[in-house]
């Protein structure tokens, strides 16, 4: 197909898709005006219900805990895909670390960009184990914190150390961490079955506090195991795509 | 201001498929695909959007405050977070295509392949 022929097909997909929507779009309520109930009953339940001041997370890890699961999933299959495609194939040898990406100029890192990097990576690992711990009260939780805790490590090869960056994110412990994660998150949800009650229910102690540290019960506990299994993927994902622009090459070159 | 918003959800997403359908470069085309998703956060958060509305966080609000929706904002958030993940996959094929076929334009994988 020629690329003139496909920008035209695409052209008609969208003006038919264009058709459609528009005519959906007929008798929905307008901008600002949610119909409810749905989320409207939430906001005004889950304080007292969940002792969660943060609704959003009482969503994700209570109320559709089981949505939130399957989407953990995807991201741990998606790490694990990543891993798979990324191994070292036939013809292909470890080399000394070198960024081997052609046409670009090798300049080693900045004084500046080592210095901040270094001086960042305490604050990260401090506000992505807050974000991880908050929850329950801000617009906070495992998958936020759980990216800014792999970012803080990504920094660590910012600042010139990539034999420390894969001292701190080897293999093992990284694929560890994930299942670790992942796995518990379906345990807390068994859990609740033991007890007679539907999985994912919230059968910790509460609390007395809605939004303090110790209430919300399994939604602060899931948000941690998120964190966890979060940090971990994201690093193992940013650890095997520096592999390839570093380590991995053709053997022979 | 209800058409507005419908039509930056359009044009969000038409953006990306015609990027998507028209790319001479991989890297170039999974932007592209993140550009289509985007779309979908406009409208899951527009959806969600109630005139007056404050943010579902009630630390520091009374409780009976008039809030938008915290479901979508709750699917957003998965969205994100599944984006991230497609999009780190779809980037590790590229590497490989890349390896195997030395190209990445992604109109001559099909002729690679015979």
């Amino acid at each position: 197909m020629t690329p003139s022929v496909r920008r035209w097909l695409c052209l008609a997909a969208i003006a038919g898709f264009a058709g459609f929507y528009l005519w959906g779009l007929q008798g929905l309520p307008g901008f600002g005006r949610y119909p409810g109930p749905y989320g409207n009953i939430i906001a005004s339940h889950a304080v007292e219900q969940a002792h969660a001041t943060g609704v959003v997370s009482a969503v994700n890890f209570d109320y559709r805990g089981f949505d939130t699961l399957g989407e953990e999933f995807i991201l741990f299959i998606a790490a694990t895909g990543v891993a798979t495609v990324l191994r070292r194939l036939r013809g292909e040898r470890r080399g000394v670390p070198v960024d081997q990406v052609g046409g670009r100029e090798q300049t080693g890192t900045s004084d500046a960009v080592r210095v901040m990097a270094v001086l960042l990576v305490g604050p990260m690992v401090l506000y992505g184990w807050y974000l991880t711990s908050h929850a329950q009260t801000s617009p906070a939780g495992g998958f936020q914190g759980g990216v800014v805790l792999a970012s803080a490590v990504v920094l660590v090869y910012l600042a010139g150390q990539f034999q420390a960056f894969r001292r701190i994110t080897p293999v093992g412990l990284l694929e560890t961490a994930e299942a670790v994660g992942a796995g518990s998150f379906v345990a807390v949800g068994l859990s609740a079955l033991a007890y007679g009650l539907a999985y994912l229910t919230n059968i910790l102690p509460l609390g007395h506090q809605p939004g303090a540290v110790d209430s919300s019960g399994t939604i602060a506990l899931i948000s941690f195991f998120v964190g966890v299994e979060v940090s971990a993927a994201f690093a193992m994902m940013v650890a095997e795509l520096l592999e390839q622009a570093l380590v991995i090459r053709e053997t022979g070159t | 201001m209800s058409a507005l918003f419908f039509a930056v959800v359009a044009w969000v997403a038409g953006a990306g498929l015609y990027g998507i359908v028209t790319s001479r470069h991989s890297v170039h085309q999974v932007i592209a695909l993140i550009v289509l998703q985007t779309s979908t956060y406009v409208l899951l958060l527009g959806v969600g959007y109630k005139a007056g509305g404050v943010a579902p966080y009630f630390s520091d609000i009374s409780r009976h405050a008039r809030t938008v929706d915290p479901v979508v904002q709750a699917l957003a958030l998965t969205d994100v977070v599944v984006e991230a993940a497609v999009t780190t996959l779809l980037l590790a094929f590229i590497i490989q295509a890349h390896k195997r076929f030395g190209t990445v334009d992604p109109q001559q994988f099909s002729q690679l392949e015979g």
